[in-house]
């Protein structure tokens, strides 16, 4: 966190400066653990073994939060006959379909429900639910729950409250973990058992009732086949523990830039509209009526995604959205598959995508298996890079690595390229929205130099001249664009489109105009609109409360005048939980949120996130829907039963239970089931360019026997656009190295500052060496591990170069997000630079003739 | 630097102060007004606490940034993450990466933080039910508390990765001042020691002066250059870039009197928490160069982090020295007359 969030590290040292213990979990030692309490190398890929090691600690030593796991949490609710643990099928759950790689997951349900499938692999819950309509898609639903479960069907499920019974979760839960012992989790991630125990040790004696403890992690936990999972697996510990929806819990996603958080709030992802409401697919006869029944939940706030959405659609459509039209609905695109950036990349290769936009993104050099990104884009009639220098992806046609080996040359290349200089963020008008929901303004500082233009001024514009084109269109297909509602004002001699009418949109308006304060007033009738149901209220009063900066001093020290937080300005999500079922304050020290029950409604230091007058005591009616159907303590006010979910009967592709599966390429077996890899993994085609390697005991995996992971450093940003042509932080970490343990560099004649070549199925790179400490070499399943640490930030061009770390990268994918496994992969490392032109991927093919790789190699279950 | 002009003509008018001249020896010597400013304000400095640094180079950049110093050039030194190597013409602030195989620890934060005390807050809000919420100290027993045992991975010694930003110490006294014949550099009536590069005539006096070799000539130019504790920004009532972008107050402006008070209860807290490492540099006026205006809290010794352990103002010895020479010189004069004055005849 100190190494790539140092402005939000100041944070941490306050923690720490009041008390507060730190402990860094990371394979190298870092800018974070030279100031933390207590550093422990772990080997990449193993998280969920660590994990799951202290979820077992604290089972096996009842040192659970109980009051608060039988309250808030479905620890009682008893699963159905038919569900089989990884325990019983050896590392796989009920339902594996082992043909087309995915889980049907009506064997996971609880008990007393109606049979219900997940939003996952295949919508299949769409047939059942709507009773026609024949599923034609494909893709991953796992982040359509961004702010919030998935729906679990009809019905209320059966519990018990002494969590005795063998069925129940909590049961399944200590059988789940019985395993992931102190001595398995020292053997799988090399943390000694007692370096291990004071790990357990901290974390317990820091959670209860009168202390929090709280996770932060970011890509090294979510760039894995089973990425979804690491961050599941600390949810069912931190729900263990009573460390949701209480100050200073939590688990909290560090994004890798600034507003990744909003870029999933009102997307960039293929499959997902604004508020986490899922795009639809393409089914036949498909209704505005019938994806909302498919869609929402009968209970909880997501029961109202029928206002949500119809009001999305008058944002977009405004008056030509109409009732008799199903306000537009179908001008929604329909989803007939995963569109994910990789496969995207396959259609390229395909010729199926012929034109792409890169919005500040450099896939030639931050995606994985860069090469194939960059012969994606060979194949494509035009590409528009709209970035602050000429970055890889833009270049890559005149002086690209494939250029120099010769298997591509320029005048064969027929795609157009378009290169647009971007402005940066002092350069306009906009939020960022941080990991903490917490919507910041910035305001424009100077005007963009040269050529160089928002995003906003560059969309606006290419929408009104598109527009201005098809304008008199007859075409069905056209009528989407030309309804849009898209009369932004524009200020300047720029014309730039005022970026506070935007947020006055996203915020929405009732009938008459007036900007609405909260979502709870959204319609499902047409009469407001509401660009992003999550952030109604941002634009209250007609004021920008993203702008607001009253200092910390002048409030209360939730600060909830500083910005404005999703949702309604609620700094915790689900602080009922905050308090007990009676609504008092598990603690004094962490009283946030509490019910006054004199004046009948809850109040505190942060705004409820719960219905402001609904007493403890409250049971719903029969038959209540949505938010009525909230009991007084259920406190996980978005979810579908009102629990938090030690287990996920429904949502997520690969398993209700986090479970420790090997990464694709890695040295090691798995030692806790005969599965070695997530059986539902997203294993892209294993073409030529993307070759699979063999793991564990399978001949040839000794060929790549050490482990590597990719990461950034202080000094430089992501793909390196913002930072390798800047002087003042190129010179600063000056070129692509490599960190490995002196261990290594004796075991492979490795020299201090001097060059190694590092080889995977798919390439090969050079990076001077840097010899540290700070890479320790671990004890794995009883022999020496060492890792090969990679910043991902070079690439050819630039003021400060290298070769891109991503060149290495295969293309298995977590199967929920359809993110790239960066984290953990196995390489090999020798002395001395690569070879160059046709040389260099004659190397990489004598490596897999000598590891005995072909199509197959890694792509079992 | 024209400001440094203005001020030299003094605000107050009348003789023009001598601002180019280093100090008489002695503690606490009131720089400024020694060097001729009237009423001017406190003495300002830094006192960078190293035990807090992360190591990020906000400084470095904001330095350079704020001040145009150009790049330093492209070369991976293999020093760990010190690509800097230290300061010079083109480096005013410098971060030093020390890795050592050491425990763990000696990083606890506990500056003064100025920001609010959220504990004492919330419990001024009078509406939480009950007594409101104790302070952290109060913490419940069963809380964790006291020393982690460090525990070493695979049997591999400890390590303890040291970072310190470094910067012009603006030395009580100075013998860049001294030796600088063109008055280029001057002192400020922050007390601080400022080199105007339209003055400088880059003879390079100053740079074997500075006993921590701060100062250096820029290639191509020929000029001296180095921190000017940002006298732009302090005119204007801003703190120094570097201290602005510093994001755990490692680097802290201030009055140097209350850095120095601040400094010392931040060692003693160190010491009570098993901290023994911890140790000021270059607060001492005692010390060579009458006490840093911009002074440490450093972790090892001062050479760990290239710092030399015992700074002298190296023209400490300038006076004894022409007065040996002037009695050399006059006991040859003697020596030449009185043997004219015997010459016999």
């Amino acid at each position: 966190m100190a190494e790539c969030h140092p402005v939000g590290f100041q944070w941490v040292m306050e923690a720490k400066a009041r008390g507060a213990k730190v402990i860094h979990v990371d394979p190298r030692f870092t800018r974070t653990s030279a100031l933390a309490d207590l550093h422990v190398p772990l080997r990449a890929g193993s998280d969920i073994a660590f994990l799951g090691g202290i979820v077992n600690y604290v089972l096996s030593n009842d040192l659970y939060f109980r009051d608060y796991v039988v309250a808030y949490t479905n620890g009682p609710v008893v699963l159905g006959e038919d569900f089989r643990d990884t325990e019983d099928l050896d590392g796989v759950f009920s339902g594996l379909d082992a043909e087309h790689r995915s889980y049907d997951n009506a064997s996971w349900q609880y008990q007393g429900m109606e049979v219900q499938a997940a939003a996952g692999q295949r919508d299949a819950e769409y047939d059942r639910r709507t009773g026609r309509g024949r599923s034609v898609s494909e893709a991953a639903r796992g982040e359509a729950h961004g702010s919030g479960g998935a729906d679990i069907g009809e019905g209320e499920p059966e519990r018990d409250e002494t969590m005795t019974h063998p069925r129940c979760v909590f049961q399944v839960l200590k059988r789940h973990y019985a395993r992931y012992t102190p001595e398995m989790v020292e053997r799988i991630c090399g943390v000694p058992q007692d370096l291990f125990r004071q790990v357990c040790e901290l974390v317990t004696q820091n959670s209860g009732r009168d202390r929090t403890t709280a996770f932060a992690y970011a890509v090294g936990w979510t760039q894995h086949t089973v990425g979804v999972q690491y961050i599941r697996a600390a949810a069912v510990l931190q729900l263990l523990l009573g460390n949701i929806g209480r100050p200073g819990g939590g688990i909290l996603a560090l994004r890798g830039h600034a507003s990744i958080q909003g870029s999933t709030d009102i997307p960039t992802l293929f499959n997902l509209l604004p508020g986490y409401i899922p795009m639809p697919h393409a089914h036949e006869h498909q209704d505005l009526e019938s994806f909302v029944r498919a869609e929402a939940q009968r209970k909880g706030f997501w029961g109202d995604m029928r206002a949500y959405l119809v009001s999305l659609l008058k944002a977009y459509w405004g008056d030509a959205a109409t009732a008799d039209n199903d306000y537009c609905f179908d001008h929604l695109p329909r989803l007939t598959g995963s569109h994910s950036t990789y496969e995207t990349v396959l259609a390229q290769l395909d010729g199926v995508c012929k034109g792409y936009f890169l919005y500040g993104e450099n896939p030639a050099v931050g995606s994985a298996d860069a090469r194939l990104q960059r012969l994606g884009m060979a194949n494509l009639d035009w590409l528009v890079v709209r970035d602050f220098s000429l970055i890889e992806s833009a270049t890559w046609w005149k002086d690209g690595p494939e250029i120099e080996s010769g298997e591509l040359s320029t005048e064969d290349i027929r795609t157009e390229v378009f290169f647009l200089p971007a402005a940066a963020h002092t350069e306009k008008d906009g939020s960022f929205t941080n990991t903490q929901r917490l919507l910041q303004w910035h305001h424009q500082a100077v005007e963009p130099p040269g050529d160089a233009r928002s995003d906003l001024w560059f969309t606006y514009h290419l929408g009104r001249i598109v527009r201005e084109k098809l304008a008199g269109s007859t075409d069905p297909m056209d009528r989407p664009v030309l309804d849009l509602t898209w009369d932004y004002p524009v200020k300047g001699a720029m014309a730039e489109p005022d970026a506070e009418a935007v947020l006055a949109e996203i915020n929405g308006r009732d009938a008459d105009g007036n900007p609405l304060a909260s979502y709870e007033q959204l319609k499902d009738d047409g009469s407001t609109a509401c660009g992003c149901w999550i952030y109604c209220g941002v634009y209250a009063d007609g004021v920008n409360q993203a702008a607001r900066r009253t200092p910390g001093r002048e409030q209360n020290w939730v600060a909830n005048q500083w910005g404005w937080a999703w949702p309604a300005n609620r700094r915790i999500l689900y602080n009922r939980a905050s308090a007990d079922p009676d609504g008092r304050p598990w603690s004094e020290r962490k009283a946030l949120v509490w019910w006054d029950a004199e004046k009948g409604q809850w109040t505190g230091h942060d705004i409820p996130d719960f219905p402001k007058d609904r007493p403890p005591s409250w049971q719903p009616p029969p038959g209540a829907r949505a938010a009525e159907a909230l009991s007084g303590t259920d406190a996980f006010v978005m979810q579908a039963d009102g629990k938090g979910w030690l287990y996920v009967p429904s949502g997520l592709t690969d398993g209700p239970l986090p479970t420790h599966y090997e990464p694709q390429d890695s040295p090691f077996v798995n030692l806790l089931y005969r599965q070695q890899r997530n059986p539902v993994r997203h294993l892209m085609p294993s073409l030529p360019d993307n070759r699979y390697q063999p793991s564990g005991d399978e001949p040839g995996s000794q060929v790549f026997p050490y482990v590597a992971t990719t990461y950034r450093l202080t000094e430089h940003h992501t793909a390196g656009g913002m930072s390798r042509w800047q002087p003042y932080l190129a010179e600063l970490q000056p070129e692509f190295f490599c960190e490995v343990s002196p261990e290594l560099a004796a075991e492979r004649g490795l020299e201090h500052t001097g060059w190694a070549t590092i080889v995977s199925a798919r390439g090969v790179i050079e990076a001077r060496v840097l010899v540290t400490d700070r890479m320790p070499p671990l004890t794995v399943h009883g022999r020496t591990l060492h890792q090969v640490g990679l910043p991902y930030h070079w690439g050819p061009n630039g003021y400060s170069t290298g070769d891109a770390a991503n060149e290495l990268l295969h293309l298995a994918l977590d199967p929920n997000t359809h993110i790239q496994e960066t984290k953990a992969f196995a390489v090999d490392i020798r002395p001395g630079r690569r070879p160059r032109g046709p040389a260099a991927q004659a190397l990489v093919r004598a490596y897999r003739a000598r590891a005995g790789i072909d199509d197959r190699t890694g792509t079992e279950l | 630097m024209n400001d440094g002009e203005r001020t030299a003509a003094g605000p107050a008018g009348g003789a023009p102060p001598d601002t180019h001249r280093s100090l008489p020896h002695g503690p606490r010597a009131d720089v400024a007004r020694a060097a001729g400013h009237r009423d001017p304000p406190p003495r300002m400095g830094f006192f960078t606490d190293t035990s807090v640094c992360i190591g990020c180079k906000a400084c470095e950049v904001a330095c350079k940034e704020w001040n145009g110093v150009p790049e330093h050039g492209l070369e991976l030194t293999g020093m760990s993450y010190d690509n800097t190597q230290g300061l010079g013409a083109n480096s005013w602030r410098h971060v030093a990466f020390v890795e050592q195989r050491k425990p763990l620890g000696g990083q606890e934060p506990g500056v003064a933080h100025a920001g609010p005390d959220v504990f004492k807050a919330a419990r001024a809000l009078g509406t939480s039910p009950g007594a409101g919420t104790p302070a952290p100290e109060t913490a419940p027993a069963g809380a964790p508390a006291g020393e982690i045992p460090p525990v070493a991975p695979g049997g591999r010694t400890e390590l303890r990765w040291l970072m310190s930003s470094d910067v012009c110490k603006h030395c009580t006294q100075a013998a860049c001042l001294d030796v600088c014949p063109t008055g280029a550099l001057f002192r400020t009536e922050f007390g601080t020691v400022v080199l105007q590069e339209d003055v400088c005539n880059g003879c390079g006096y100053c740079v074997p002066a500075c006993p921590y070799g701060v100062v250096g000539r820029r290639e191509g130019d020929g000029r001296a250059w180095k921190c000017t504790l940002c006298y732009d920004r302090l005119g204007a009532g801003l703190e120094p870039a570097c201290a602005k972008a510093c994001p755990t107050d490692s680097i802290q402006f201030g009055p140097l009197e209350e850095l120095r008070e601040r400094a010392a209860a931040r060692v003693a807290q160190l010491h009570a928490a098993g901290v023994r490492d911890a140790r000021l540099y270059g607060e001492s006026p005692e010390d060579g160069v009458g006490g840093d205006g911009a002074f440490f809290l450093l972790l090892d010794e001062p050479e760990v982090y290239g710092l030399p352990p015992d700074p002298v103002v190296t023209t400490r010895d300038l006076p004894a020295m022409w007065k040996q020479a002037a009695l050399a010189a006059v006991s040859l004069a003697a020596l030449g007359v009185a043997g004219f004055v015997r010459r016999p005849r």
